[in-house]
């Protein structure tokens, strides 16, 4: 027995601030210290709090140390675990009171939040079978093949409302249920975690956190549909992610809960691991498939779905990382408690992927029907600098931006779309006063122009169309006609392309011209953009009052755009000047501005 | 977003070739076997010159054209050499509204290379790339499998300073 354990973030943002480092010197600290029978050191997945990372809590007080850094670790072993006083000044700032620590729910980052697809996430130690065997781990499996026949698994699922979290948010039994009902000698499984929208992270900390979850799930929907034989599609990218997979997948070998006879029923199950190579489009089921065959990962027209024809011309059923992580729970613990959390149409909770001008970046999971302003400003702790909210972007490149009058809409997939935008697979990008909105919809179309597979016309060309139109705005070259023009092309991308990319590229322009019209008219009538981020759109000019003439500028200028004489103020050479900011930077004395 | 670098003629050691023949010879009669073949022969050679893709062509008994299709289909594919240090700035959202984009241009600048780049001493190559996951440190680039997060454009010279600039 130990009589404390301390748990360290091994997700990625941690992992990338060192969090490896302070597993080894706590290890070597806890051995000096001669507690090695005592302590326990466990490299978890992601706490959610990227923010303030790398993260460590100890047990059993539940101290949530945040920013720790290697050389802190002697300070905590000798303090904390040998001595037992807490080591206040690395206490998350929240969680500190007068006199003693407040404990981690009631803090505002988590206290609206309800994990179920990451209850495991920041808990277990996600290298190790039986501790997720100890939180219920494979119960839902077994429970499913001794004690339910496939229809009613399928049942369970279709009847909890539970709808896919990768995006388009179509129901997640029926997708089983039409897999189902084709006959074949073979089907597939298939587990999206090409997680690509840029900003949304939440497959890779379950990937990371509590990949057993994944498996567990996906051997369930081979029982229902009647599969032997699954794929999980993961991004390359994700190394940690990748190297669980394989371990998970290896020690669910092991114990029999993968392969051949699972639990004495004679349902055999097997899951191979593939990997993207940087393709969004190969997040469009279709897409995926074509990839995990071994081509380009073109899309294919439907009919025939997957379903019907899929991986290998056989039935298929593909579920995003996120779903899977909801199945066993629903198994377990029935249809009726899944759809107590939620709204009408959308049940259960949702991961969002919290980033950009926010205070508490990270994961956070609410229910469904959470408002927007309560994730931004009491989970998220609002915009860092007192700068003013001026949109979130949800959906990736998919989605549309949502001004702050839409704040307190519940948010579910229907409502989003509602307001212009989309679920998606949950990136929620905060952008205030200094974003603009015409640059935001020019980033997004050069993502989608650089991902646009290139099989279908509307997307290949249209898309590269959209964005020449864009950068026009944006060189404050474009007329209002253009604005007309681009509106059109929007919903004629939209109408025409083959599969859901190009079907949703144009989002990002009709959602910002829809609540930011006036921004798109500045840079068009009045040659300004009003966020000062267009370069094209700006000068760089030297406040006369305020030149020394200390020639440092001119120095730094790597055009030579700069003129002047010592200690008479300068001038910029409008014509050379390439608005590099450089100058500014250099400046003491803030004679030089960009407006 | 691949790297470009004229001029370097393809030599494989023994070695190499041997473990591209493992690698071939391990997949060779498995459904869909030609991603996970270029990407392991992708890490023995650092990238894939149509010499090793002529060899996996032969070895999986697939047309060259498609093989050169699907390489050059996905952006993790690399015809050309990459440098010494690869230098991977995120251009994804979260880092984009936080000033991703002046990071990469001070990059730019200060190698003298655009991105998809390699410095002519093969020693720096510059990469945009969407979103590494670490959000929470937005700004973030990679060299190599270095992490730098939270960055500032100022902070580029003193980090390049590390790698010998």
């Amino acid at each position: 027995m130990y009589r404390s354990h301390v748990l360290v973030c091994g997700g990625t943002g941690c992992t990338s601030s060192n969090s490896q480092q302070i597993i080894d010197a706590l290890e070597t600290e806890i051995a000096a210290a001669g507690l090695a029978d005592e302590v326990k050191v466990v490299k978890t997945g992601c706490f959610g709090l990227c923010a303030l990372g790398p993260i460590m809590i100890v047990y059993p007080e539940g101290s949530f140390y945040s920013e720790v850094k290697p050389s802190d670790v002697p300070e905590i072993v000798q303090e904390h675990l040998l001595k037992g006083r807490i080591v206040k000044r690395l206490l998350y700032k929240e969680t500190v009171q007068e006199n003693n620590t407040k404990s981690l729910n009631e803090t505002n980052f988590y206290a609206k939040q309800h994990r179920v697809a990451l209850r495991n996430c920041g808990v277990i130690n996600p290298e190790n079978i039986d501790e997720y065997i100890a939180v219920d781990g494979y119960e839902a499996l077994g429970k499913a093949l001794t004690e339910m026949t496939p229809q009613q698994v399928i049942d369970v699922i279709l009847d909890s409302g539970l709808r896919g979290r990768g995006g388009a948010g179509f129901p997640t039994g029926r997708k089983w249920s039409f897999a189902a009902a084709n006959q074949a000698d073979q089907k597939y499984v298939c587990c999206n975690a090409d997680e690509g929208d840029p900003g949304a992270f939440m497959d890779r900390s379950v990937l990371e956190g509590d990949p057993h979850v994944v498996i567990e799930a996906m051997a369930i929907a081979g029982y229902a549909i009647g599969a032997s034989q699954g794929y999980i599609y993961v991004r390359a990218e994700y190394p940690i992610a990748v190297h669980r997979l394989q371990v998970a997948i290896k020690q669910a070998r092991e114990y029999g809960l993968l392969g051949k006879d699972i639990f004495g029923t004679g349902f055999d199950f097997d899951i191979d691991l593939r990997l993207g190579a940087g393709a969004f489009v190969c997040g469009e089921e279709t897409a995926l498939m074509t990839s995990i065959e071994g081509h380009r990962g073109e899309p294919r027209p439907r009919p025939p779905f997957p379903a019907v024809k899929g991986l290998f011309q056989k039935p298929t059923i593909l579920n995003n990382v996120e779903t899977y992580a909801n199945v066993p729970q629903i198994i377990l613990k029935g249809a009726d408690w899944f759809k107590s959390m939620g709204t009408e149409k959308s049940k259960g909770t949702k991961v969002f992927a919290l980033g950009g001008k926010i205070k508490n970046t990270g994961l956070v999971e609410v229910p469904m029907g959470t408002t927007l302003r309560e994730i931004v400003e009491e989970i998220g702790g609002g915009i860092p600098n007192g700068k003013k909210f001026k949109a979130a972007q949800t959906g990736g490149p998919s989605g549309g931006c949502i001004p702050a009058e839409h704040l307190d809409v519940p948010i579910d997939y229907d409502n989003l779309i509602a307001i212009g935008s989309m679920m998606g697979s949950g990136g929620l990008i905060v952008m205030d006063e200094d974003t603009c909105m015409v640059d935001i919809a020019k980033f997004f179309l050069e993502f989608t122009v650089d991902e646009s597979c290139g099989k279908c016309t509307p997307c290949r060309v249209g898309t590269r169309r959209l964005y020449e139109m864009l950068d026009k705005i944006t060189r404050g070259e474009a007329t209002l006609e253009d604005l007309d023009k681009m509106e059109q092309l929007c919903y004629y991308i939209k109408a025409n392309s083959l599969c859901g990319l190009g079907q949703t590229a144009p989002n990002p322009v009709l959602s910002t011209l829809r609540y930011f019209r006036d921004e798109y008219i500045a840079h068009i009538v009045d040659k300004k953009c009003p966020a000062g981020v267009c370069k094209h759109l700006m000068q760089v000019t030297i406040l006369t009052d305020k030149c020394k003439g200390c020639t440092l500028c001119a120095r730094t200028c790597p055009v030579g755009a700069i003129e002047g004489k010592v200690k008479v103020p300068h001038v910029v050479n409008q014509a050379k000047c390439i608005k590099c900011g450089a100058c500014i930077e250099k400046c003491k004395f803030g004679a030089i501005v960009k407006k | 977003m691949s790297s470009k670098k004229a001029g370097v003629l393809f030599q494989d050691t023994p070695e190499q070739r041997e473990k591209l023949e493992q690698i071939i010879a391990s997949h060779k009669d498995q459904p869909g076997a030609l991603m996970p073949v270029l990407q392991q022969a992708q890490e023995v050679y650092g990238y894939l010159p149509i010499e090793v893709q002529i060899s996996i062509a032969e070895g999986l008994d697939i047309p060259l054209e498609e093989v050169y299709g699907v390489v050059t289909f996905y952006a993790q594919f690399s015809l050309y050499p990459k440098g010494q240090y690869k230098i991977s700035v995120c251009l994804g959202t979260a880092c984009y509204v936080k000033g991703s984009g002046d990071i990469y241009d001070r990059l730019q600048q200060k190698l003298g290379i655009k991105g998809g780049e390699c410095t002519p001493d093969g020693k720096f190559s510059l990469d945009a790339c969407r979103c590494v996951g670490a959000c929470g440190l937005a700004p973030v680039m990679t060299i190599n499998d270095e992490v730098y997060g939270k960055l500032l454009p100022d902070d580029i010279d003193d980090i390049l300073a590390k790698y010998g600039v």
